[in-house]
This record gives structure tokens, sequence and C-alpha cells, in this order.
């Protein structure tokens, strides 16, 4: 079936093997394969996009459930060649190691920040509950987005 | 919605936050070739006083739910689980260990299941049937559950689990109170469905100010109550131990 | 003609900053290609049948039903390899492809092409494989009882009869962590049309991989080359070939590039694992707390094949005492052989089971002294110049134990807690706990690690660097896992060349010469090696053939004038290959004595922890460290493996571990293997105690593995200082603190 969308602004019509999943979808026939799969269930964030404002894991939506609706993934974050203060943050501090978990990290922050942007360190890390990091221990992240938060309050 | 219920009388799959659904289909344990998307569907996403729209997710139950619902959705997986994953989802998957069971349980809240021929009401302890099994046909949604009108003034949540986010109850537990001395103690993750410890409640209901030895005693009852089971999770035995502590714990907040 | 331009000496991105990695932004940006990303016109994707017995005798496959699957290209059994039937990273005893028998839940059977992953898959699950089940063993003790084993060790040191007045024995027992690494198992085979083959798979040694690549498919090394590949981390689990063979003998066998990425329940199943541990000690110390005599029984179960039991029993073996004097030792190591998953490299590799074991002994002997816990350490603590209390090596680097012991305990302490809100309380959001029903509790453990391959074993790294028009560029097959490998090499080039544009590029195995593998924490110290002395040696041969006497650049300069501009020294075609390897090392004798480890260090940690001691609950508050660096080459690279490390410490004392039932994996899935999330992670201060002295470039030492050492025994030292429990197994489960 086709579905009709919008990813990172722009519309698309895809073609969807069902049911697979729409991480399969951005990733196989989308040629989008910033978002990561890890865990096959949603316990590790490596897959996350904003889907109608919401953050979630794409390994669990459905991709022909998507029609109609609008799509952020890594790829859209940051405009052309500037980066999103996020990931200017995070380059700045060191956050980045093997950088699996660094798509779904970004797009989990970049939702925060929408949400609230001023959040506290309590605020950051609920919001990060759901990103699995194995390499840095979470430090350097939280370094980077308590820059951030204090820096967009400015 | 009359187009979902011809659909689910038809045997196509409904989908709702695919927290549960594509878990399976991703690991190849399903392919479902008919599925109904449920995500947008307004009417269960509908929350009228009591009445909370199956489609209504953890999210919006989190800061809109009364209390004891409100603390259990914040432990539910992560925030992009919450953030598509509905109460609905819940109950049907029916997991032993669903957090968001045991509040249901304690304040005997009921399940609406609509098909194409209509729409039935059943108490959450005949809608829960084993693990993983529940009252609903094949033929029915899950559109609603039911909360009664009158909550308990006091509400207690519990988790016990081994990391502090995306964790399965080793053992989880709402306790409430009402202004008449009431008290409700249900447990999840200690038996094959959510139950509630009716002799514990029992005994401590009809004591006015429990003393540190009522309380203890409540404790030893809940652990007596309930069934768990010792599997890769956690053992019987501590599961016993923190049922009672938890439930013991939970109340003293209602007491407070 | 020499033209006069302004100096530029090198001030940024050299030895002792912190600059940005230059794999960041795309990794930021979600381009970084990892081996899950890759893509061949006409790829095909594999996949794997597994044995769903932990033993069993094959007693037929079937692959016919899966070749009638349409857009299935084939599906190879063990009949199917042309070359050597068994891989293995020390000793080739595992099979590519079971034959006769499995050994191990999970042991490869059969592997399928198809046009789609989809495809491949269902096919795979179409292959009818008739079993005999037969019992598996699952008891180390056991096997180690029918000599079914590895290896023994036998390390006697000093006088056996040596005895103390304080006498401490006790028992102690480390489960299975994994490594977990969040990109699991990927990778590409392109056949190249002549019969030969280029491997892209996840790796933490694309030499070896291609070594064992070239025996399995029967073909000569020219024809097989391994590049390395983006990897999202590996912890020891990306040691040993896992998908490597299956995808060249699919590639080659269709004429197809052949992708496969192992599912994560798979990726548990299809890599090697931390080893289990039982542990006796007896510690024997006069009344002065002087450490008289100490005995270790170090019993590790390997599972079904070999991979690095070996090398993970000699270093658990070596290092049993921990970082201690003693002059009289006698350890007793067996590496088992079970029907239990085979396990092998995981970060700490073998000194992180016996550091729980030996500092759990040190509290002990303290309390039983009735001595301070870290004077009793600080008494006996191993330093330069003294014998390794096992291999009786004499420590000819800086090993600053005291120092590392005096700054721990330095370090401030945090204030009691006050706040109540849950997320400082054990149970967080699960509310199950009032801050009346927590006590604190603090720990502290030591321990020491090797750096580098020991017993003899020929290590060294092969590095280039050619100078270019863009600049400085560093050839390396060493792999970069997220480590920081390629930051710090590049650091290093720019101090020894004085040229800020240096670029560090992988090549694959047909351009370079090995650069050994990515783990035992020695890429820093070796392929660095190799880095710094190629361009300290290009830096001199380019000076002297000019008659100049700096270069930087803009080139080659002689007083004021520069004689040779960059562009020319380009053309020149400079360039320098190093194979550095670190001082040797020797074989064991019948007594484990011996020079065999190439360098150690020691670090130190201290854990706060809130219990809720009724229910067994933990909160790990705070992890301080004080850790033997050397020299911090890039101190924030350092600081982001210390970090990383101590959750991986923390993972291992509170709620990894893979749980096994007649050796099938039951929680072989995210949902039940419980890695730290961000909530669980403690507060970490970390002391990077300098004292460069070893071999490694500018005195540094390698960081990886030290902060996984000692970081689980401090934070189960705290939780017994909390609880009052016993706690001799890891991980410590609420059960085990509630109900003990």
């Amino acid at each position: 079936m086709i579905v009709e969308f919008t990813i990172n602004g722009e519309q698309v019509s895809a073609h969807v093997s069902h049911p697979g999943s729409l991480l399969d979808l951005l990733r196989d026939d989308l040629g989008l394969s910033g978002s990561k799969d890890a865990c096959e269930q949603g316990e590790c964030g490596s897959c996350s996009v904003i889907l109608d404002g919401e953050l979630v894991c794409s390994c669990l939506v459905m991709a022909a459930d998507v029609a109609g609706s609008s799509l952020t993934t890594v790829e859209g974050v940051g405009s052309g060649d500037a980066l999103h203060p996020v990931q200017e943050a995070m380059q700045r501090a060191g956050a980045v190691q093997c950088g699996f978990c660094t798509p779904g990290i970004v797009v989990a922050a970049v939702d925060l920040f929408g949400r609230n942007p001023s959040p506290t360190p309590l605020d950051i890390r609920e919001a990060l509950a759901g990103n699995i990091c194995r390499c840095t221990g979470y430090g350097a992240i939280l370094r980077a987005l308590e820059l951030v938060a204090s820096e967009s309050g400015t | 919605m009359d187009e979902a219920l011809a659909g689910i009388s038809e045997g196509v799959t409904p989908l709702a936050g695919g927290t549960d659904l594509m878990v399976e289909v991703n690991f190849g344990q399903i392919s479902p070739e008919r599925v109904m998307g449920l995500r947008r569907l307004g009417e269960l996403k509908e929350w009228q006083g009591h009445r909370i729209g199956s489609g209504v997710t953890w999210r919006r139950i989190e800061r809109e739910g009364p209390p004891g619902l409100a603390e259990a959705a914040r432990t539910i997986g992560s925030p992009q689980i919450r953030n598509v994953g509905t109460i609905g989802g819940n109950l049907g998957t029916a997991s032993p260990a669903g957090d968001g069971h045991p509040f249901l349980a304690a304040v005997d809240a009921s399940v609406e299941l609509a098909s194409a021929t209509g729409t039935r009401t059943v108490p959450w302890s005949e809608f829960f049937v084993d693990v993983k099994r529940t009252a609903r046909r094949s033929d029915e949604l899950i559109t609603a559950v039911n909360l009664p009108e009158r909550l308990p003034g006091r509400q207690a949540f519990g988790k016990i689990g081994v990391r502090n986010a995306m964790v399965i109850a080793t053992v989880c537990a709402v306790v409430t109170r009402s202004e008449d001395g009431r008290v409700t103690v249900a447990l999840g993750s200690v038996a094959p469905t959510p139950i509630r410890a009716s002799g514990a409640e029992a005994m401590i209901s009809s004591t006015t100010r429990p003393t540190d030895a009522d309380l203890a005693e409540f404790q030893r009852l809940v652990s007596e109550e309930v069934r768990p089971i010792t599997d890769h999770r956690s053992t019987e035995e501590y599961r016993r131990h923190g049922a009672g502590i938890l439930a013991r714990r939970l109340l003293e907040r209602c007491l407070r | 003609m020499t033209t006069s331009v302004t100096r530029r000496r090198v001030t940024e991105g050299v030895v002792g900053q912190s600059p940005a990695r230059p794999d960041g932004v795309p990794k930021l940006r979600g381009e970084f290609e990892f081996a899950q990303d890759l893509r061949a016109e006409g790829m095909l994707w594999g996949a794997t049948v597994r044995s769903p017995h932990a033993r069993a005798r094959i007693v037929s496959i079937d692959v016919a039903p899966a070749l009638a699957v349409g857009g299935v290209h084939a599906c190879l059994t063990a009949e199917d390899v042309p070359g050597r039937a068994t891989f293995g990273l020390e000793h080739p005893d595992q099979p590519v492809l079971a034959g006769d028998e499995v050994n191990f839940w999970g042991e490869p059977v059969a592997v399928v092409a198809a046009e789609d992953e989809v495809t491949a898959r269902r096919a795979a699950g179409l292959v009818e494989v008739v079993y005999e089940p037969l019992e598996p063993l699952t008891d180390p003790a056991e096997a180690d009882r029918r000599d079914q084993v590895f290896r023994r060790l036998q390390i006697r040191r000093g006088d056996q009869t040596a005895r103390g007045t304080v006498v401490v024995e006790g028992r102690y027992e480390v489960g299975m962590q994994d490594q977990a690494p969040l990109g699991t198992e990927a990778g590409l085979a392109i056949p190249d049309g002549q019969g030969g083959v280029d491997l892209y798979a996840t790796s933490q040694f694309v030499h070896v991989d291609q070594e064992q690549v070239v025996a399995s498919l029967g073909l000569r090394p020219d024809q097989v080359r391994s590049h390395p590949t983006g990897i999202g981390g590996a912890f020891g689990a990306r040691e040993d070939v896992n998908l490597h063979i299956h995808l060249c003998m699919l590639a080659l066998h269709t004429g197809r590039p052949v992708k496969m990425v192992y599912h994560r329940s798979e990726s548990f199943a299809g890599h090697v694992h931390r080893h289990p541990a039982w542990l006796r000690y007896r510690h024997e110390a006069d009344s002065d707390g002087r450490l008289v005599r100490v005995e270790a029984e170090v019993l590790l179960d390997g599972g079904a094949y070999a991979s690095t039991t070996s090398a993970v029993l000699a270093n658990a073996s070596y290092f049993a005492v921990g970082p201690y004097r003693c002059d009289s030792v006698a350890v007793d190591g067996t590496g088992a052989r079970t029907n239990n998953p085979p396990c092998g490299a995981m970060r700490g590799f073998g000194a992180v089971q016996v550091c729980f074991g030996y500092e759990t002994q040190m509290d002990r002997l303290a309390e039983a002294l009735g001595m301070d816990p870290l004077d009793l350490r600080e008494l006996n603590a191993l330093g330069t110049g003294d014998s390794m209390p096992t291999t009786g090596q004499v420590i000819a680097t800086p090993l600053p134990t005291g120092d590392v012991i005096r700054s721990l305990r330095a370090m401030p302490l945090p204030e009691p807690q006050t706040e109540t809100h849950h997320s400082h309380l054990p149970g967080g959001s699960g509310l199950t706990t009032e801050p009346g029903q927590v006590r604190r509790g603090i720990g502290y453990a030591f321990g020491i690690k090797n750096l580098g391959f020991s017993e003899g074993a020929d290590d060294y790294a092969q590095a280039r660097i050619r100078l270019t028009t863009s600049g400085a560029v560093v050839e390396t097959a060493a792999i970069e896992v997220g480590q920081g490998l390629v930051t710090v090499l590049a650091q290093i080039a720019r101090s020894a060349l004085g040229v800020s544009r240096v670029e560090v590029t992988h090549v694959d195995t047909s351009k370079i010469d090995s650069a050994g593998s990515t783990s035992a924490s020695r890429q820093t110290q070796v392929s660095g090696g190799a880095v710094l002395e190629a361009a300290t040696r290009l830096r001199r041969k380019i000076m002297s053939e000019h008659d100049g006497d700096d270069l930087d650049d803009d080139g080659v300069w002689r007083g004021e004038h520069l004689v040779v501009p960059w562009p020319s020294l380009a053309d020149a075609g400079w360039a320098e290959t190093v194979t550095f390897r670190h001082p040797s090392t020797t074989q064991p004798d019948d007594d484990g004595q011996g020079v065999i480890h190439a360098d150690f260090a020691v670090a130190g940690h201290r854990a706060v922890v809130d219990v809720d001691v009724e229910l067994g609950l933990v909160k790990v508050v705070r992890v301080d460290t004080a850790q033997d660096v050397g020299l911090a080459l890039n101190p924030a690279a350092v600081r982001g493996q210390i970090e990383g490390g101590i959750l991986q410490g923390v993972g291992l004392a509170v709620m990894e571990e893979l749980v096994l039932k007649d050796g099938v994996m039951l929680n072989a899935n995210f949902t039940d293997y419980l890695l730290p999330t961000i909530l669980d992670a403690p507060e970490v201060e970390a002391l990077l105690i300098e004292h460069p002295g070893s071999w490694g470039p500018f005195g540094a030492k390698g960081v990886g593995e030290p902060p996984t050492i000692s970081s689980t025994a401090a934070v189960v030292a705290a939780i017994r200082a909390a609880s009052g429990k016993q706690l001799n197994r890891v991980p410590v489960r609420p059960q085990d603190i509630a109900l003990s």
C-alpha cells in the first residue's frame, strides 16, 4: 500500500510493506538510516523519532499507520549545515562515543527542549529515561544538555 | 467507530499504541494481514469524568488521572512508550505485571467492550481471566474503562523494580482508603491476574486507628494472600515479602 | 626560492587537550555509517539457523524447505565450508557451522541468503533440523571434576608454608554479564568476482578476522580483505568471529553481496559473554596487617568453545591477589568447558571477577584485624619496584597504588541525603521508599589490570603516516569502537609532527599490517606508540633531508625561511610506516612465574549507595574514582571511558546477569537483561593520577578497563555497609539484601 506523510518537512509517498515498522520503512526504503535498530522492542530508544509532535519509538509504529502524519527524524534536526544547539553541545561536551545511541538521544533531547526550553536536571533525566547508552555512562550527555538548558534561559 | 466494530467482527487485528503488538511483529511471532489503526479514532480518546476512553494514552493519564493511576502511569515504560501506549492496550495485553491494572482492581473499575451487536460492561475481576487472557471476545473492542463515580480519597501506588525506568514490576500495588475507613488493596505481578487482598482488606478496614501490630498483621495477611511464582525476574519468596511490605507502606501513606 | 611566512606553532588538538572527536558531527547527524547501514547493489540478506538445544546430536538437516521459498538463493551447512571447518580466536575449536552435534544453545547450524531480510529469516525458520537432545553439562565444577577444561593454571610463589596470625576465608560468585553493545553484529561481504571477497563487519580486530576467514574459506590471504567498519560499541563482544565467515561463504556461494544484521536476542546468543566465576579465597595476615599469604581457587565457566578462556583465566589468576604485596601465594585457576554459551572477552577480562573476591576479602581481613580498610590496603600497596605477588614480575613502570588510595580517600564525601523527592530515593518513581527507610553506605575497592597482551604474545601495531596536499594522514587498521582512538592518534601525530592538519583514516588488511586488537586497553599505547614513532621519524627525516630546523603546516623551515613549502613535501610522497612492539613478555614457568605482563594500571573506586534494606532496593548515588592513567592524552575522552566503565561496573553490581537454565538463556532481550538507564546512573567524580614513565606515548597508559575492575566491588562494599548483609555474589538482587 501507499502511504503519504511528511518527513522532516517534506511530503513523501512511500510504498509500505505490511506489517513492517516505521523504523524499517525509514531505514530500508527511504534511505534514512540515522534511526537505529538495537532491540526491536522499544526498550532502548535508539529508533526514536518525533511523530505528530510526540517522541515515539519508530520500531513500535506500524509503517502503514503513519498516513497523514508528520515525522521528524534525526536527519531533520538542525538546518542545512547548521547544527542544532543540542548537537553542538553534545559535540563540545564529548557526549558521543560509539554513536549508536546518539541519534535517539538527539531526537529525545530536541523533543524535550521543544516542550520545555529550561528543563531542570531531573526533567532532562526523566525525558531521556527511554534512551540507553552503553558507552558514556550518560555523564557527558547530561553535561551537554544541562548546558543547553542554561544557555536557552538567557 | 462503526467501521472499527465492523472490522473487529471480521477478525481484523486492532492496533492502538503498538507497544505490545509491534514487538510481536518485530520478533516475527505474528504477521497480521489486516490491521486496524485506532490511533486516531477520536471516540476512543474521549475522557469524561470517570469514563476513560481506551485510546487515552498513559502520557495523558500521568497528567490528568486520579492520583493512584497517575502514579502508576509515570512508571510505565519510558516517555516514548507512554506517548503512544494506551490504557486499553494495556488491558488487552493483560500482562500479570501490568502497572495500570492494580488501580482498576483497587477501585473496582469495569471495562467497556463493544461489538457490532452491542456494548457490555464487565467488572475488572471478570475481565482478567488468566495470564494474558481476558473476557474480551475476538469480535469485541475495548472501548473504555469505567471508574466509579466516587473514588477513594486516599490512593497510593508503588512498584518494585530492579532499575528506575523501563522495568517490568517485580511487585506492584495500589492501596486506597476512603473516608469511611474502608481500605482496598490490589496487587500485580503476584498472581496470573491482578488481585485484591480481601482478607487483609477486611482486617484493616475494621480497625479505626491501626496500631503497629495491626499494620504488621496486615502486612502478613497480604503476603499470605498473594500467589507469586519464581521466574527469571524474581523469586516467589521475595515477591511475597515485597508484596507485604509494599502494601503496608502504601497503607501508611494513605493513613497520613 | 625561499619565502618568509609567519610560523605557526600547533597549539590546538595536541596531546593533553580534549579536542572534539572528528566523527562526532556525522554521528550526531545520523550520517555516520555503521555496519548496519551498509548497502551494496544487488545485495542479499543473510539469516542464521541456530540450535534450540544446549547439547544435541544432529541427526539430519534438510535445507530443501528453505530453498523452496521464493527469493532464497542459498542455504549452507557444515558440508559447504570450503576450508577449515573450525575457527577460534586462540584455538580453532568452534565449528563454523555445526556438523554432527551442537554444544550450546544458539550454536549456528545453517545460514541462508535471500532477497530480503524477512524472507531470509522466514526461510531460516523452515530449515528442518532433526536433533537428538543430549544431557548438557552445565555445572563447571562437574566439568572440572571430569577434567573437561580449556586450561588449568597453577601459580606458586614464595614460601608455601608461611602462615599469618589472622585468617579470613570466603567463597564468592560472579554472574554472567554481557557486553550488550548497542550496535549488534552486522556486516556486508562483497565478492570481488575473482574468487575473493571484501568483508565489512563489526569487529575489534580485522586482521585476525581475515585470517580465520581465509582458513575456513580455503582462500589465499590476498583474496580476503577485511575492512574496519563503523561499529556501535564492543566491550569485548567483537573480538571473536561470529558472522564473518558465514557472510563470506554466502557471498562467494551466491556471487552476490550479502548483508547480515543480528537482532538483539540473536546477538545475545551470537557472541561470547563475561565468564561467570566461582572463587575460593584464604587471606592470612600478621597482626600488623601485613599480608602474609593468599590462596585462591578460581573457577571460570568457559562454555562450549575455547574463545579466549585461556587468556581470561590467566588474567584472573595472575591478578587474583590484587594490587597488594604478598610473598606467599598459591593460585589454582581452571577454565572449564561446559554446554553453556561460550564465554570470552569482556572489558576487564578476568580481573573484574577476582577483584570482587579479593576486595571483599580485604574488607573482611580489615575487620578481623580491627584495622581501617584503607589503612590495610595502603600498608600492603603494590608499587613500582615491587614484585607482582603472583608472577614475581618486578614492576618496572610507575604504579601509584598508594597515591590512588590516598587520593580517593581524600575526595570529599557527599552531604547526607536530605532530599525527599522520589528521584533521590531507592525505587525512584516506583514510590516504594520513604526517606526514613533508607540507609547510606560507603564502600571502597581497588583493582589492578594489565595493559596490552601478555604471556609472551607478540603484541604489536603498525601505523603509517603519509603526507598529502591536505595534510598528514595517519593510516591504521586499529579499530575505533567509540573510545576515541581516532581523536587520540591524531593528537599524538600533531604533537610529534608539529603539524595541525592531521586526519586518521582506516585502511583494510591488505593495505597495512595488523594493529592488533582493540582490547586489553592497548591501542593508545601500542598503536599510539606506532604513530608517535612514525611521526617522530618522519619529522626527523624530513628535516634532515632538507637541512631544516622546523616543520609545520606550511612546510620545512630553516631559520626565518620556508625552504620547502608543504605542497612539495606532499608531492615528494613522504611516508613512514612503523611497527611498534611493546616490551616483551614471557610465558609462565610451571609455577606461573615470569615477566608475564607488558604494563599495569591501578584504579580505586568509592561508592556511595542508599539502600532500602527492607525491600533490598539500591540507589547508587555516587561513584568516585582515582585512576592511574600515566598521562591523560585527552582528558575528556579519559573521563568518558571512566564514566562509561563505572556504569558497566554498577550494572554488574546490581542488575546485569544472563540467566541460564540447563544452558538456555532465559533473558536474551532488553526487557529482561537490564542495562542501567540514565535514571540509574550515579554521579561520578574522577581524579586522573598522572605519573608518566610507562612506555606508552608521552607516558600515557591505557584507560578503558580499569574503570570496570573495582567499581562493582566498591558498590557491593557500600551495600554491605548500609545493610550489614554478607553479599558474596554479584549481581546483588533485592532478595539478597532483603531476605538474607
